[in-house]
């Protein structure tokens, strides 16, 4: 059947991600076979900001990387913008990764390498075989815009953890994608850092409308963002429907 | 293919260490590949130029006597009990006499028309005894008109003394010969032949074709003054061919024996022994080569597996990024056509290098080098491809390796 929650009418409110009925299982056919998600009903509006918690094992990775086009559910259907996305083939994915979406991780987010502002503009070098003056001109502006001009020519070895997760935002929003995931973006930070970085995020979903879904275990991160969603055991205990208002749901 | 490009050079740049490894391994074996084709074809060169030295490509020779079997007549005696033969044969094979080839002078002009043939020299050959006071010595008796003979076998250009003439009683011998009879330049010998003939000859010079044994037996003299001493007026024993693809001899060989009805050799006939072992040191030659690229394309792909595994983390990301599998796959093919590249030229200047040692400090018995090696062109720029191809198959199992890491898994470990 297709997807679809209930009240769905505007277009104009499709939501980026649709997530119904997902399953994972590890290890398929072999004794140690192990279903990780459970049927997962998710969907996620434009302009989000949410984030995803959950201890740990409960598969919240797991999910992140299903939305991210870098693993394939073992049931159910995923629409990205409204795309069936379970059905792609191979190639397809990696272009819809190029297009769609950005990402940001906890660790080896950089390519050594490759220098600041190389590391920026690499979806461009990705897609296009160069990094033409439009691309660098962008990449420049937005390490700008995390702070980063100075270090636009800098390898990753004389950046600091914080300053490489920055340049990884940057990176991430290269091509303006609808969605950026993050995968505990402050996991290794300290506070000042980690409050740097989260308020980055939610100035470019202020300005230029960036969804964002954050996993992370700093709960000084979930509170300030406007859903929250919780994974336990690999299934969604709280937070299934985007707020019907915008308005951020009472804190917790 | 600028992002493939642009990542395999950094990631050759970022593992140096790795990277200078495979280039040296490389270069090495594409300089032991090119110094071995280089000093094999040179000494078979060599050799083969030695060989063809005061031989003809190709000889015409008339037929040899074959003895016939027979049949009896009509038996005079009775025979009833059939103990009588009917019919002879000869075990024994005939004794050869010096034949002349019979109707030989249009041939010249025959042979001169044909394609491929440069020059065609008539001679008039045969076993004799050089004497001089108490010395004598067994000689082939060569008789020919040396411009002819200068055209297949360069006679002139190995004269040590005297002047390149030959007029009557006049003679050209070889070094060795002059030295073992006492003859100087100027000098008289006798040349004798079977038991009545006796001719004296006076030697106008002297020549070295680098072979000992020729030098000591060859003794040419006008065409004339052999008809008449061999008892052949106006005949030849052989007829001498030059080729201009030397290494075609054997097909105008062929192409003559369907035509004529003489004994037509090639100069590959008469060496085939040498012949056969300068295809078998080929053979070996190709082997050991084949061999040292092998191992130089294992050497490459290890070296690139290990490189594959240490950058995982690299290939996740870029692969997460929206790097396709095709992408990465060329990034490590590109990396090995640049180490193959790179090695190949730093092996052709090692080759090169080697070459001049060799031809430096080997010496042959006059001082000079032993042979010329000559290092064509051709030979390092065919070795540069064979090395950039090596290198990219040598790339493809670690760049299928690379292709296949999942992303998620990458990231993760």
């Amino acid at each position: 059947m297709t997807g679809g929650a209930p009240g769905q009418d505007d277009p104009a409110a499709r939501p980026i991600v649709a997530l119904h009925g997902i399953r994972k299982t590890y290890n398929v056919g072999t004794p140690i076979e192990t279903e990780v998600l459970h049927g997962i009903d998710l969907r996620l509006a434009r302009g989000e900001f949410a984030a995803m918690i959950g201890p740990s094992g409960s598969g919240k990775s797991t999910l992140l990387n299903l939305i991210g086009l870098l693993e394939r559910p073992t049931a159910g259907e995923y629409r990205l913008q409204g795309v069936r996305i379970d059905t792609l083939s191979d190639d397809a994915l990696t272009a819809a990764r190029l297009s769609t979406l950005g990402f940001v991780f906890q660790f080896h987010h950089l390519v050594p390498a490759f220098d600041a502002l190389e590391n920026v503009a690499m979806p461009a070098l990705i897609r296009h075989g160069r990094i033409d003056a439009r691309a660098r001109a962008r990449a420049a502006a937005l390490l700008d815009a995390v702070g980063l001009s100075g270090a636009a020519g800098k390898r990753p070895s004389q950046l600091s953890g914080g300053m490489q997760q920055r340049v990884a935002i940057a990176r991430a929003l290269m091509h303006e994608p609808p969605l950026v995931l993050a995968d505990e973006p402050t996991g290794n930070l300290d506070t000042a850092s980690a409050n740097a970085i989260f308020e980055l995020m939610r100035a470019f979903n202020r300005d230029a409308g960036t969804a964002f879904l954050i996993v992370t275990h700093d709960p000084r991160i979930a509170d300030r963002c406007d859903r929250v969603i919780e994974l336990v055991d690999g299934r969604l205990v709280r937070g299934q429907h985007p707020p019907a208002d915008g308005l951020r749901p009472p804190g917790r | 293919m600028g992002f493939e490009w642009r990542v395999a050079v950094r990631f050759l740049l970022e593992g140096r260490f790795q990277s200078i490894l495979l280039v040296v391994g490389v270069a090495a074996g594409v300089a032991v590949v090119t110094y071995i084709t280089a000093l094999i074809n040179g000494l078979q060169d060599n050799t083969i130029r030695r060989t063809l030295g005061v031989q003809p490509h190709v000889t015409i020779q008339p037929v040899k006597d074959v003895p016939l079997a027979g049949r009896l007549g009509t038996p005079r005696v009775a025979d009833p009990a059939g103990v009588l033969p009917q019919a002879f044969s000869i075990e024994q094979p005939r004794a050869q006499r010096t034949r002349s080839i019979d109707n030989w002078a249009p041939l010249v002009p025959m042979l001169e028309g044909l394609s491929g043939v440069i020059a065609v020299s008539p001679a008039a050959a045969g076993a004799a005894l050089a004497q001089r006071g108490e010395g004598s010595r067994a000689i082939g008796l060569i008789g020919i008109e040396l411009e002819r003979y200068d055209r297949i076998a360069r006679l002139t250009a190995r004269l040590v003394a005297g002047a390149p003439r030959l007029g009557p009683g006049e003679a050209i011998i070889g070094r060795e010969l002059a030295e073992d009879l006492g003859v100087q330049l100027g000098d008289r010998f006798t040349v004798a032949l079977g038991r009545d003939t006796v001719e004296s000859m006076r030697a106008v010079a002297i020549y070295d074709v680098g072979v000992r044994d020729v030098n000591r037996r060859n003794v040419y003299v006008p065409l004339r003054s052999a008809q008449s001493l061999l008892g052949i007026p106006g005949g030849v024993t052989a007829i001498d061919l030059a080729i201009d693809d030397v290494f075609a001899a054997e097909d105008v060989a062929r192409r003559l024996r369907a035509r004529l009805p003489y004994e037509i050799e090639s100069w590959m006939q008469t060496n085939s022994q040498l012949l056969s072992a300068l295809d078998a040191q080929t053979i070996s030659t190709r082997l050991i080569r084949l061999v040292v690229m092998v191992v130089v394309v294992l050497g490459i792909a290890s070296v690139l597996v290990v490189s594959v595994v240490q950058k995982r983390k690299e290939i996740g990301i870029l692969r997460a990024m929206g790097a396709t599998r095709a992408q990465m796959t060329r990034v490590f093919l590109l990396q090995g056509a640049v180490v193959g590249a790179a090695g190949s030229v730093a092996g052709a200047g090692l080759a090169w290098m080697m070459v001049a040692a060799f031809t430096a400090l080997v010496r042959g018995a006059d001082g000079g080098p032993l042979f010329a090696i000559v290092i064509d062109p051709m030979l390092f720029a065919a070795v540069a491809a064979v090395a950039t191809v090596c290198g990219v198959l040598a790339a493809v199992a670690p760049a299928r390796r690379a292709a296949q890491l999942d992303p998620a898994q990458a990231i993760r470990l």
